[in-house]
């Protein structure tokens, strides 16, 4: 159950690409895996490190001045592909907790979510507006208000962000979504007796 | 007021909703697990310290980290792929779920072998760990991937917490030219949408291009909805549909089979329904069809020339058609046909089935595979395989220098060992093009089965209706 999250405040790296999937954030042959821990060190596995396993210093996350950021800002449909949630297992266990961007792909902002890994949705000038502006300074803080739904960049205007009441609930307060359907037993128990034989 | 059939669906299997900004609670019938997304699901469950509530509901299967090399046995060399098969056997064993397994004769890809064992059904709500569970809407079912934490919640309650999607209609027009096939026809909707116009919707394909497949033609058809960023796409049931599934063995038999087709009858979109987007496609002039990208909507025609980055499909910038045409080394305005292939793989949910395998073997009959090609078939299940077999497809495939392998998800995926290398050219049948997909450094072409036979006789990409129009129109 991941543990509740009200607030965020970090710097951020920025991710200069549109439709990243999950094959770049966690390639398929780190998928061999029975736990949900330790993917962290393969995330973007083929941006991050050369041939030889050294780390490739022009990809933007082995570069010192975004070290220890916390929000990722991407471009449009990110997380699209594979439904694995090694991706957001992965970002999580790397330390992110937030994900910026123009646009998700469906599963993929369902398994983040699940796992207490916030995705943000912000119009296409805003979002980017800011990975240029942590281009240039990469120690510009962004700080995230889940309960009023806002992003406040560092001297900008603050930004709205939508979120369903759900999700903010289970988020604020790591809600765990098996318990709460189990909660409605007697509602399954009489649509399963229901059911057609066929079915 | 009228319905579309995933109106239907979505109705038939709400169980309750606490309030309207609440997500429903969808009951799901029909369950698919393999090695990879479900262990960690198991974990949680156990932690829970809660039963699996429905394994009648449930199947499993090892497909996408198993060997594919003919003799596979077991223990696996790699260890890791070993532990996940183990971890899978334990867990099912423990909890009492139909386990397709390697000695069971009917193990194969999750999406090959549900269709094939009556396990999907019309009307159904059905989910998998995987993306490329969106086949299963072949058969007018509402079938989604998920996520390991959705495994889990399906696993402890049977039912998935979920807000509506929005529809949207593919109408296809009139009938796919001959030696056009089910994948061209999917890829050439991809490219004209992109990979993401999908991205909140159902799909549902119709018209008479789609009526006239057969449902291996429609399981590859849905099986691409999602990269188009559909979660699902689906096809109303109809006779072909029913025809295909009678007898299957898990299928209902007698009055329960009089008494669901009855019901699977119903479910078509009703006249005057409305879709919140509709998509109209002309089927006539649409020709094979080749990927030249690093995603499946960047695909044009075998007799198209490359785009420019100056002027680029509507749905994507200059900047990422300049990056992937960088990644395939491909350059502006370059022709399609004849690009020299290394590999070619013919597999997958998308094209692993028997029509698929007979579409390539009549034009790998009696041909060699060019000398500078790998080429693999592998089959989608167990099933498919001994039927190929019983037809004499193997020795054609083996006479021509295609390897002939085991059933698995194979370089597809590149999880098992089957990966192609940096800077190599796949002519594949799979569905993702995505950088490093079948191998670090890979760069894949999707086309359909008999464009790839076509490829690895030739050593290159060509139109296969003008280099074999014998097999075409075998
Ligand atoms: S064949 Fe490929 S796309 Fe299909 S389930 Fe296996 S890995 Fe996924």
């Amino acid at each position: 159950m991941p543990k509740p999250i009200t607030h965020i405040s970090s710097r951020c790296v920025p991710l200069n690409k549109d439709n990243v999937d999950t094959d770049q954030i966690i390639a398929a042959r780190f998928l061999k895996v029975t736990s949900r821990k330790g993917l962290g060190e393969h995330a973007f596995s083929d941006f991050r490190y050369m041939e030889d396993g050294s780390p490739n210093l022009d990809f933007v996350l082995n570069q010192p001045q975004y070290a220890h950021a916390r929000i990722l800002v991407a471009g449009h449909n990110f997380g699209c592909g594979s439904s694995r949630e090694h991706a957001p297992w992965a970002l999580v266990d790397y330390g992110f907790e937030a994900i910026i961007a123009t646009s998700f792909a469906d599963i993929f902002k369902n398994n983040a979510l699940k796992n207490g890994l916030l995705v943000i949705e912000l119009p296409e000038a805003v979002v980017s507006r800011l990975r240029r502006d942590c281009d240039a300074n990469p120690a510009l803080r962004v700080d995230v208000d889940v309960e009023a739904q806002t992003v406040v960049i560092e001297n900008q205007a603050e930004q709205h962000f939508e979120i369903g009441a759900f999700w903010k609930k289970c988020l604020m307060q790591g809600l765990d979504q098996v318990g709460y359907t189990l909660s409605f037993a007697d509602q399954i128990k009489a649509y399963e007796d229901q059911r057609p034989a066929f079915a | 007021m009228p319905k579309t059939l995933y109106q239907k669906l979505w109705d038939a299997h709400v169980v309750h909703q606490e309030d309207p900004s609440s997500p429903a609670l969808l009951f799901i019938d029909r369950h698919l697990i393999h090695e990879v997304t479900s262990p960690q699901a198991f974990t949680g469950l156990a932690e829970r310290g809660i039963p699996l509530r429905r394994p009648d509901l449930t199947i499993a299967t090892v497909d996408h980290s198993i060997p594919t090399l003919v003799g596979r046995s077991f223990p696996l060399k790699d260890a890791q792929a070993q532990a996940q098969i183990e971890a899978l056997e334990a867990n099912v064993k423990a909890q009492g779920i139909r386990y397709y397994g390697p000695d069971s004769g009917h193990q194969g890809i999750v999406h090959v072998i549900g269709p094939e064992l009556g396990f999907t059904l019309p009307g159904q709500t059905i989910v998998c760990g995987d993306s490329h569970t969106a086949t299963h809407g072949a058969f007018g079912s509402l079938a989604f991937g998920i996520g390991t934490s959705e495994i889990e919640h399906v696993f402890a309650t049977q039912c998935l917490l979920q807000y509506p999607s929005k529809t949207m209609a593919i109408n296809i027009h009139g009938a796919l030219p001959e030696g056009v096939t089910a994948k061209d026809l999917i890829l050439a909707i991809i490219a004209k949408l992109g990979m993401d116009a999908g991205t909140g919707y159902v799909l549902e394909f119709r018209g008479e291009a789609i009526r006239a497949l057969s449902m291996e033609g429609r399981m590859t058809v849905c099986n691409m909805a999602i990269e188009a960023g559909a979660r699902a796409g689906m096809i109303a049931p109809d006779e072909t549909t029913f025809a295909y599934l009678k007898d299957k063995p898990l299928a209902p038999r007698g009055q329960a089979w009089e008494e669901a087709v009855a019901y699977w009858k119903t479910l078509a979109t009703d006249e005057g329904a409305s879709f919140d987007a509709v998509v109209e496609l002309d089927a006539t002039t649409l020709q094979p069809m080749v990927t030249y990208g690093t995603n499946p909507g960047l695909a044009c025609g075998i007799n198209e020339n490359v785009p420019s980055p100056e002027a680029p499909p509507s749905h994507t910038q200059a900047s990422d058609l300049a990056d992937a045409l960088d990644y395939m080394g491909l350059t502006a305005h370059q022709p399609m046909k004849g690009l020299p292939i290394d590999v070619v793989f013919i597999g997958s949910c998308t094209n692993s089935r028997l029509e698929d395998l007979e579409a390539a073997a009549r034009v790998a009959k009696g041909r060699k595979v060019s000398p500078n090609v790998r080429a693999l078939v592998v089959a989608g299940s167990q099933v498919v395989k001994e039927q190929a077999e019983v037809l004499g497809l193997d020795v054609i495939f083996k006479d021509a220098g295609f390897e002939w392998r085991e059933p698995g998800c194979s370089m597809c995926i590149a999880m098992n060992g089957d990966a192609i290398e940096v800077g190599q050219y796949c002519a594949s049948t799979s569905n993702r093009n995505f950088k490093g997909r079948q191998g670090k450094g890979g760069r894949s072409v999707l086309v359909s089965p008999a464009m790839a036979a076509a490829a690895a006789i030739h050593g290159k990409l060509v139109d296969v209706r003008e280099v074999q129009k014998e097999a075409i129109h075998a």
